[in-house]
């Protein structure tokens, strides 16, 4: 009896462990960079060129930065929840306008709206690099003193916002 | 005309087969640099198509990192340098060759631990049947007596 139960026994595991398999994303890789400091940079923003904007200016407050572009299909249908929830106090949003054009991203922000505090313009992409950015829109939360605490891959919705990210800031703020 | 098609396709394809994703002609100062830049993107993977090396991949990401890359050889970095660089940024994902740590140490012994069970299955089984065949040399009563039988004829004739 017990002979023809152990096939079935290894059935059931390998069943197991590949609907477990299944529930992955593989395009979902954890960043190396959470509970780091977010990395440095000083970049021209988007609005002018003459100003600048660095790290330093996000610290003080939590604060989310998101990648994105222009050309990226997946942050269109984001954009819309990132404007609703703008006027939001909690949310101290900033952009990082990732390998774009300057006057294609400034379009698409009079076009469909600015959630932004200010947006960072990172031209070469050498800042998404630094930031280990392989699929926009992706957006990172950072504590009051700039350490990446948590990482959005793909576009945010409003479940997201709700469950996940303003209780995250709520605990992030008071700690 | 249809065989001369396919053979000229097929050796368009073993002719693609060596060429690199790599639009820009890259040049370094000695060869020694040029291998150590193809070794390193050949075994990096392009985390936006994940199932191409950096080597392969026409993936704008793949193109930003190989510039990096050559950047850093040109810099004197080594190759523990570059690949701790893309490492710190995308994890060890990147690295076609996992590293031996903690997490990836049933993806190491894995295999030897398949093997061993393997072994320990077959030695069971063959050790089963062996001492079920020897079992068999024994003969049942009803055997023993036509042996019996068998040889008293023999006696006869």
């Amino acid at each position: 009896m017990v002979r023809y139960l152990i096939p079935l026994v290894v059935f059931v595991g390998l069943v197991a462990l590949f609907i477990f398999g299944l529930q992955n994303d593989p395009h979902i890789v954890p960043s190396p960079l959470i509970d780091k400091p977010a990395p440095a940079f000083n970049l021209p923003t988007l609005q002018n060129a003459d100003n600048n904007i660095s790290l330093k200016d996000l610290t003080g407050h939590v604060s989310l930065i998101n990648v994105w572009a222009s050309w990226c299909v997946a942050c269109r249908s984001e954009h819309p929840v990132l404007v609703k929830n703008a006027k939001n106090k909690q949310l101290n949003l900033y952009g990082l306008n990732y390998k774009d054009k300057r006057e294609d991203a400034l379009q698409w922000l009079n076009q469909l709206g600015n959630p932004y505090l200010e947006n960072a313009f990172d031209e070469t992409g050498k800042v998404g690099i630094d930031y280990g950015v392989y699929g926009v829109p992706e957006t990172f939360v950072l504590d009051k003193n700039g350490i990446i605490r948590y990482k959005v891959i793909g576009p945010i919705d409003q479940e997201k916002l709700d469950t996940v990210i303003f209780p995250l800031i709520k605990k992030l703020e008071s700690s | 005309m249809k065989r001369i098609m396919t053979c000229g396709l097929f050796a368009l394809y073993l002719f693609t087969q060596n060429l690199y994703a790599a639009d820009v002609p890259v040049t370094f100062d000695s060869p020694e640099k040029e291998a150590r830049y193809y070794s390193l993107i050949e075994g990096v993977r392009c985390l936006v198509c994940q199932n191409q090396s950096l080597a392969d991949s026409h993936a704008d990401l793949a193109q930003d990192l190989r510039n990096e890359i050559i950047q850093m050889i040109k810099a004197g970095k080594s190759n523990k340098e570059i690949l701790q660089f893309l490492v710190d940024r995308y994890g060890d994902f990147v690295l076609y060759r996992p590293p031996l740590q903690r997490n990836t140490l049933l993806l190491w012994l894995g295999p030897f631990a398949f093997l061993l069970i393997g072994i320990i299955v077959a030695i069971v089984i063959i050790r089963k049947q062996f001492a079920t065949k020897t079992d068999n040399l024994e003969l049942t009563d009803e055997q023993q007596q036509q042996l019996e039988e068998l040889t008293n004829n023999k006696d006869k004739v």
